[in-house]
């Protein structure tokens, strides 16, 4: 079938299988940054905003983004650059695997969450998984980021 | 060599070189390298724990659309191998085919099938009717050895050199080995201690599912590219698997995302080989999670039984460790894992006047053992680490107080460095830095070992406890561990750093750039890492054996003093003088009349005088394996109504050496107490009466979440290895090795239940207090 969305603030037109997962027609699309991890929605590795909601793309069906906005983190390059830097400077960033659907999840807390402390932090995050660190590093770097962002 | 006062790159916590690239979310993995056309490799799995495979009818399932190839084990060479991507010859037996008429375990690889798609290639799988003849499964270790059921019957199975595999015994690899007459010591012991522990199997759960793609290139060389931990083992064995010379197969390990050992096996590499090299297309594999769960590998469960001797005083005497451990199907890392369960333990504790260590792995029908981080310290820690408490217990002695009066120290030996290797014998070695004291009194400090107490009562019912362990492991293979770099220099004065060196996210391509840089006297950014590729890279064993930074990084260091040597000739010649009269600082070459920058020496060298390419190459083999250090100190909460276990604290104190990237090696202390966390309270893999794997998702198996850990302090304690690169040890598994032990000490101090089976779960705290 065919779905009109809004990928990153740009016009799409797509041809998608029914059944397909948005996290599959993303990369199919090209849109590598969102990362197939777990397949049950446990990972969060494929988060995307789905009209400015964060979702694991893995669980959405493609047809459902018919007439909304996805964004990915191709579409948010500023805030990846100054969380990656956040991250990159506090040696939380390890293999990167998990890094977008991160970052996605990160913008949409900083967007919801007034002045989130660290228990809401990891509350908020606790669908993104993370197996190389141990979190601590990456929680220093999150409140780093908000911090900055303020 | 330089110390830490003076160096400009090493020693600094410089962001890592590719943490932009992969957070923006750059095309960086396999999955995302893969040709868009690649064809779609997926394989047919058993369903059946142990079963002959009688017939495979692929008719209806190669009418389907899309559909290319379906391969079963009368399509591919009958060449026996190990999937254990280890050093040549592997000490791991080959007891392996690309595919079988057996199938050994829940999820073994019954066929193969290539489509255009994804979905087809699964809808196509379906389709392939497998006619299996069930055969009896042995599903419990403890009863495998001479079991009527013979796992590997087939002739052309082999082990490589002895390393003791007697198949028709269901038996991978046997070890034994002693210093002094252990029985003799123990009757002679004031107090004996016999306990009996087990561990359980892990999964990796690296965020990154296995992932393989082929191609063929303009010269017809099969290309790999592979989420693999060692790319030059992964060549040759794919050229022996399928009948090919190593010179016609290209390996490339892109970015990975985490390994911790899970991709120091062939998985996919094969399967989709076989797709491009029949029909002529690229074509990949990318395992879903559940394939993950079911057809790669678990750390090796083991049964561990110590008995130690000591005197009333806390002198102790002897150790004797002997344990059992569960191969599953294939032995892949069978006996290295088991030896490494002694060599990275006992030496620990040194003083002993005798020491045996012994047993055997066993063939199941479970998910094959492999590599996992610790490596089997992990295991032999955890019976150590904890018998060594219920010791203390006995003797009446603080536990600190015992591991200080018997532990290895600066300037001494253990007997076990040089009779165990990693499947061979090992090397004589003096420890030359060993800050355990150091480590020991900064871990109390944090934790507040002696104002807490070892235990307290903090609401009616829940009580607190403190625990402890120490650790060692090793800073990679001697002897057999080899690494390779070069350097290019390049007009207007940046270097090419190639590297055979595999990073896993780990950050190790940032470190040895750090170490060309100090080094050459330049800066990090203007060194350009590109690393692990069998064709563009020289060559590297591989990450594994905690073994880059000092092997790998002791490569890159000689690379480097050899440039700086030519850049030196090179630059006495534009200047008109004597190399010996000249001096290299990393900006500029002068001698007596004047100077000149490197970047106008490079660009000069290549397009206007003298002109000359300067490349050098330095290689390192490893000859000893200083081992890092680390104490741990857990605080654990426990319901005695419920047996809950909630882990309040841990604090974690490492001897590295020194640290060339400190975030970076505090990252790896942190992410593998994570891990070890995770094995200690939660995770395990999960079997059904019939060998079907119950935790095949992760709903099912539990790793450790942001929400469930508390604030880990892990900390670095000023330390020099006089054989490392620039005093550097290794650190990227010792963070593992300690949470077992010590969450299992503190949950006993708290009250008192001993928990010698893991995970420490509710239901057995329970059971342990009924006991107690």
């Amino acid at each position: 079938m065919n779905i009109s969305l809004e990928l990153n603030g740009r016009p799409a037109n797509w041809d998608v299988e029914p059944g397909e997962a948005l996290l599959e027609a993303l990369r199919r699309h090209g849109v590598l940054s969102v990362k197939r991890g777990c397949d049950t929605a446990s990972c969060g590795t494929c988060t995307v905003l789905l009209d400015g909601v964060p979702v694991p793309s893995c669980a959405v069906p493609a047809p459902r983004a018919d007439g909304r906005a996805v964004t990915t983190v191709e579409g948010l390059p500023d805030e990846a650059a100054r969380l990656g830097a956040c991250l990159a400077a506090e040696g939380a960033d390890q293999c990167g695997f998990c890094a977008p659907g991160l970052v996605v999840a990160v913008v949409a807390m900083s967007r919801e969450l007034e002045h989130p402390d660290e228990a809401a932090i990891n509350h908020y995050l606790a669908g993104n998984l993370c197996r190389c660190g141990g979190y601590v590093s990456q929680t220093r770097a999150i409140r780093r980021y908000l911090q900055e962002a303020r | 060599m330089k110390r830490s006062g003076d160096m400009r790159e090493v020693g600094r916590s410089l962001p890592k070189i590719d943490a932009l690239g992969l957070v923006r979310g750059t095309p960086a993995f396999t999955d995302d390298l893969a040709p868009r056309e690649a064809l779609c490799v997926v394989a047919v799995r058993s369903p059946h724990a142990h079963a002959r495979i009688l017939s495979i009818d692929a008719t209806a399932a190669l009418a389907m659309p899309g559909v290319l190839a379906v391969f079963t084990w009368k399509d591919v060479p009958r060449v026996a191998v190990t999937r254990a991507g280890q050093g040549h010859p592997e000490p791991s037996p080959r007891d392996r085919f690309i595919l079988d008429e057996y199938v050994r375990h829940v999820g073994d690889e019954a066929a193969i099938v290539a489509a255009e798609t994804e979905e087809q290639a699964r809808e196509a799988a379906r389709a392939v009717r497998v006619e299996y003849e069930a055969l009896p499964p042995v599903l419990d270790f403890e009863a495998a050895l001479d079991n009527p059921v013979v796992l590997h019957p087939e002739p052309e199975i082999h082990e490589n050199f002895p390393i003791g595999f007697e198949p028709r015994r269901n038996v991978a690899s046997a070890y034994n080995m002693h210093v002094g007459d252990v029985d003799a010591v123990v009757a002679r012991s004031e107090v004996v201690l016999r306990r009996r522990y087990y561990t359980q199997a892990q999964q990796h759960v690296a965020l990154e599912p296995h992932c393989a793609c082929t191609w063929l290139d303009v010269h017809g060389r099969l290309n790999v590219i592979s989420s693999t931990q060692t790319p030059w083992h992964v060549r040759r064995i794919m050229a022996r698997a399928l009948e090919r010379e190593v010179k016609e197969i290209r390996v490339v390990k892109p970015r990975i995302g985490g390994g911790f050992g899970g991709k120091q096996m062939l998985h996919g590499e094969l399967y989709c080989a076989l797709a491009t090299l029949r029909t002529g297309r690229p074509a990949k594999m990318v395992y879903t999670r559940r394939e993950v769960f079911e057809a790669t590998n678990t750390r090796h469960p083991m049964r561990l039984d110590v008995t130690l001797g000591a005197d009333r005083d806390g002198t102790l005497r002897a150790i004797d460790l002997e344990i059992l451990s569960d191969t599953g199907a294939y032995g892949e890392h069978a006996l290295t894992v088991f030896m490494v369960a002694g060599a990275k333990t006992l030496p620990l504790y040194n003083k002993v006047e005798a020491v045996r260590f012994g047993g055997r792995t066993v063939y199941t029908n479970h998910l094959p053992g492999g590599a996992f981080r610790g490596y089997g310290a992990i295991q032999g820690n955890f019976a150590l680490e904890s018998a060594l408490d219920e010791l203390a217990g006995e003797l009446g002695l603080d536990p600190i107080v015992l591991r200080e009066k018997n532990m290895i120290a600066e300037g001494e030996t253990s007997p076990i460095f040089a009779i165990m290797g990693e499947g061979t014998e090992g090397v004589e070695m003096i420890v030359e830095s060993c800050k355990l004291p150091e480590c020991i009194r900064r871990g109390k400090e944090l934790i507040g070992w002696d104002a807490k107490g070892p235990r307290r009562e903090v609401a009616p019912g829940v009580f607190r406890g403190l625990g402890m362990a120490l650790a060692m492991q090793g800073s990679g293979i001697p002897t057999i561990d080899m690494a390779a770099a070069t350097l290019k220099l390049n007009d207007f004065g940046s270097f090419n750093l190639l590297i055979g060196a595999t990073d896993l996210g780990t950050g190790s391509d940032t470190i040895l750039a750090q170490i060309a840089a100090e080094t050459l006297g330049v800066s990090t950014g203007d060194i350009i890492v590109y690393a692990s590729d069998t064709d563009r890279t020289p060559f590297d064993t591989g990450a594994y054996a905690s073994s880059t930074t000092y092997v790998s990084g002791h490569a890159v260091r000689t690379a480097a003093l050899k440039m700086r040597e030519e850049i030196l000739v090179e630059g006495a010649r534009s200047l008109g003088c004597e190399p010996a009269r000249a001096t290299f600082d990393g900006c500029e070459v002068r001698g007596p009349a004047g100077a000149i920058t490197l970047r106008d020496l490079s660009a000069k060298l290549l397009y206007n005088e003298h002109q000359k390419q300067l490349m050098t190459t330095g290689s390192h083999l490893c000859e000893k394996s200083p081992p890092p250090y680390m104490a741990a100190f857990a605080e654990v909460e426990v319901d005695a109504g419920t047996g809950e276990v909630k882990l309040v604290d841990y604090v974690a104190v490492v001897d590295c050496g020194q640290a060339i990237n400190p975030n970076l090696a505090l990252v790896q202390v942190e992410g593998g107490l994570a891990q070890g966390i995770g094995m200690a309270l939660w995770e395990e893999v999960v079997y059904g009466p019939q060998g079907h794997l119950r935790t095949r998702d992760l709903m099912s198996y539990k790793i450790p979440g942001r929400e469930d850990l508390p604030s880990i302090r892990a900390e670095l304690v000023a330390s020099h290895e006089p054989s490392g690169p620039f005093g550097a040890k290794s650190v990227g598994e010792i963070g593992i090795d300690t949470p077992p032990a010590a969450i299992a000490n503190a949950v006993a101090a708290a009250v008192g239940a001993r928990v010698r089976d893991l995970p420490v779960t509710p239901e057995k705290v329970l059971n342990a207090l009924v006991l107690a």
